[in-house]
């Protein structure tokens, strides 16, 4: 995670290293309270701005404020409304040195944010990156910008368009959302929950956007999934006993702890049971593991705590030949029930297959027909099992039609190992 | 005397470390590591995951309540741990201080005259892989 103020004038690495974290760290809760103080988001991000650079000019020196959000918001609040005066021309700006020294001043407003207004201020600023009338790209994009502080050209290059592009698609979704009317009261319970679950399911779209990265774009698309794991780090830091919080957390660790595994040197995509375990991440695995357990004792089930459980059985097994099955079956009929879709039986199928072989998993596969038909892995799952079955000018078929509809080369690619397998053994 | 040395910091922070800064960070304390070893003072040294991840168990009379957190309403929280062997406090200090050299800006270090340590090993095949 970096700031734009890693290109600022370097004190020290040291310096600017930690106090570069200190300030992202900061934003969201810094940046939510001043949007709740002046309701206008070019204004909160300004006056945070400007809070940053005094940050960078006094704390080499002074060293870090005790409560740097609450130290950011009040310099941040201070520098906006000088900023008013001194278009005004009233009153002059106070010197540097008063402003270093705030101990009193903020231990004052920290007692003032008390912890419901934090979690609020959070949520909004993340929720109204989240508005319907914008596509999911430009939401990801303002999250990564507004919530997350990255840069605009960082933002650019993780979705391969120009700078000028990026800067004019973030103007226009902080324009629209400005128009819609920011959402200030304080919610209930009921509301809460629902901007929980639309902030939940755009932080995870954050978080595919880097993980469905081809191998070739690992260096920048691939930081999304980086990106995706730290906005549910903050989510579940502000929401620490909400288990479809934990669970979404897991399953993102889960998912990104096999990262360095799934495409071998050429850049083709390793299946998970060929994948060499020894690569996937150990630390990832264990947080990802801690979180689902404590999730499930919540018994309050939803689909990112099934999603990570399935995960949790793959990463438990020490060899893919230990997989169990038989609790992934059931756990994906868990997942149907929950959110129902074709994609899910497709996978559902998968585990089927392994456990009560290819014409059982067949039989779930093929109505799935008319809505997958152009789904590239509904014919990939199809051709396998096909294939298992010795039908092999149906797989044939099935497996033309996927690489026809193959994403990327790399599926493309490996389509075409299955075809010169049916091959080979037809030789 | 054996002393813990108890670091805490801003979980927040630190899981805002730059992959950069991250391994700079942790190449410097490395080096503090291997020399408290070679002079044969090292001890157990833990890095722990996020309070996020930690469950409590509360004990009471009736039955045990099990928690989510600690999450406690303070800035920073312990994130990790080393036990050393130090001549004084004098000494314990000065390690502290080498950590905050290699490890600078926000966080404190709780220097912490260890009791008894009952030192049993794990075996080799624990997870998370021990480093």
């Amino acid at each position: 995670m970096t700031t734009s103020f890693r290109r600022a004038e370097a004190r020290g690495v040291n310096d600017i290293g930690w106090i570069d974290a200190v300030l992202t760290a900061a934003r969201p809760q810094a940046v939510g309270a001043l949007l709740r103080y002046f309701r206008d988001l070019d204004t909160a991000e300004e006056a945070f701005q400007e809070a940053c650079l005094r940050a960078l000019k006094t704390w080499p020196q002074n060293g870090p404020p005790r409560d740097a959000a609450a130290w950011l918001i009040f310099v941040g609040r201070n520098a906006a409304m000088d900023d008013v005066r001194r278009r005004a021309k009233q009153v002059a700006l106070p010197d540097e040195a008063a402003i270093s020294d705030l101990d009193d001043a903020e231990s004052e407003l920290a007692d003032r944010l008390d912890g419901e207004q934090y979690r609020d201020d959070i949520l909004r600023l993340l929720f109204v990156c989240c508005h319907p009338e914008l596509p999911s790209t430009q939401q990801i994009a303002l999250a990564l910008r507004i919530v997350c502080g990255l840069s605009v050209k960082q933002i650019a290059r993780a979705f391969l368009v120009g700078d000028a592009a990026m800067e004019q698609r973030i103007t226009r979704a902080k324009a629209r959302i400005g128009g819609a009317g920011l959402p200030f009261e304080t919610p209930g319970a009921v509301e809460r929950a629902e901007r929980l679950a639309t902030v939940s399911a755009m932080v995870y779209l954050v978080f595919n956007e880097g993980y469905s990265a081809r191998s070739e774009e690992a260096t920048t698309r691939g930081t999304l999934a980086d990106d995706g794991i730290w906005l549910a780090r903050l989510l579940l830091r502000v929401f620490p006993q909400e288990p479809e919080v934990m669970g979404l957390m897991a399953l993102m660790l889960l998912q990104q702890a096999r990262a360095a595994a799934r495409f071998d040197d050429k850049g083709a995509i390793v299946l998970l049971e060929d994948q060499d375990r020894g690569l996937w991440d150990d630390k990832r695995i264990a947080e990802g593991l801690a979180l689902i357990d404590k999730a499930m004792r919540h018994r309050r089930p939803g689909a990112y705590q099934v999603q990570a459980a399935i995960a949790a059985l793959h990463a438990r097994a020490k060899r893919a030949e230990d997989t169990d099955w038989a609790q992934i079956d059931l756990l994906y009929a868990n997942l149907e029930r929950l959110e129902p879709s074709p994609v899910v039986t497709l996978n559902r199928a998968v585990a089927v297959n392994k456990v009560r072989g290819p014409a059982a998993a067949l039989e779930m596969v093929e109505p799935l027909g008319a809505k997958l038909a152009n789904y590239f892995y509904f014919h990939g799952v199809k051709g396998a099992l096909l294939q298992q079955l010795d039908r092999c000018a149906e797989a044939r078929a099935a497996f033309d039609r996927a690489i026809a509809l193959a994403n990327t080369p790399a599926e493309a690619a490996h389509i075409r190992q299955h075809l010169d397998h049916l091959d080979r053994e037809n030789a | 005397m054996l002393y813990a040395i108890l670091c805490y910091n801003s979980e927040a922070a630190v899981g805002s470390w730059s992959k950069q800064y991250h391994d700079e960070t942790m190449a410097r304390l490395h080096v503090v590591n291997d020399k408290l070893a070679k002079q044969g003072r090292l001890g157990p040294v833990a890095r722990l995951l996020p309070t996020t991840a930690a469950t409590t168990l509360r004990k009471s009379r009736g039955e045990n309540l099990v928690i989510d957190g600690p999450f406690a309403e303070t800035k920073e929280q312990l994130l990790g741990f080393y036990v050393v062997d130090c001549a004084s406090l004098d000494q314990a200090i000065e390690t502290a201080k080498e950590l905050a050299v290699a490890n600078p800006g926000t966080g404190s270090y709780e220097i912490r005259p260890v009791a008894e340590l009952h030192d049993h090993k794990l075996p080799a095949s624990g997870s998370p892989r021990r480093e």
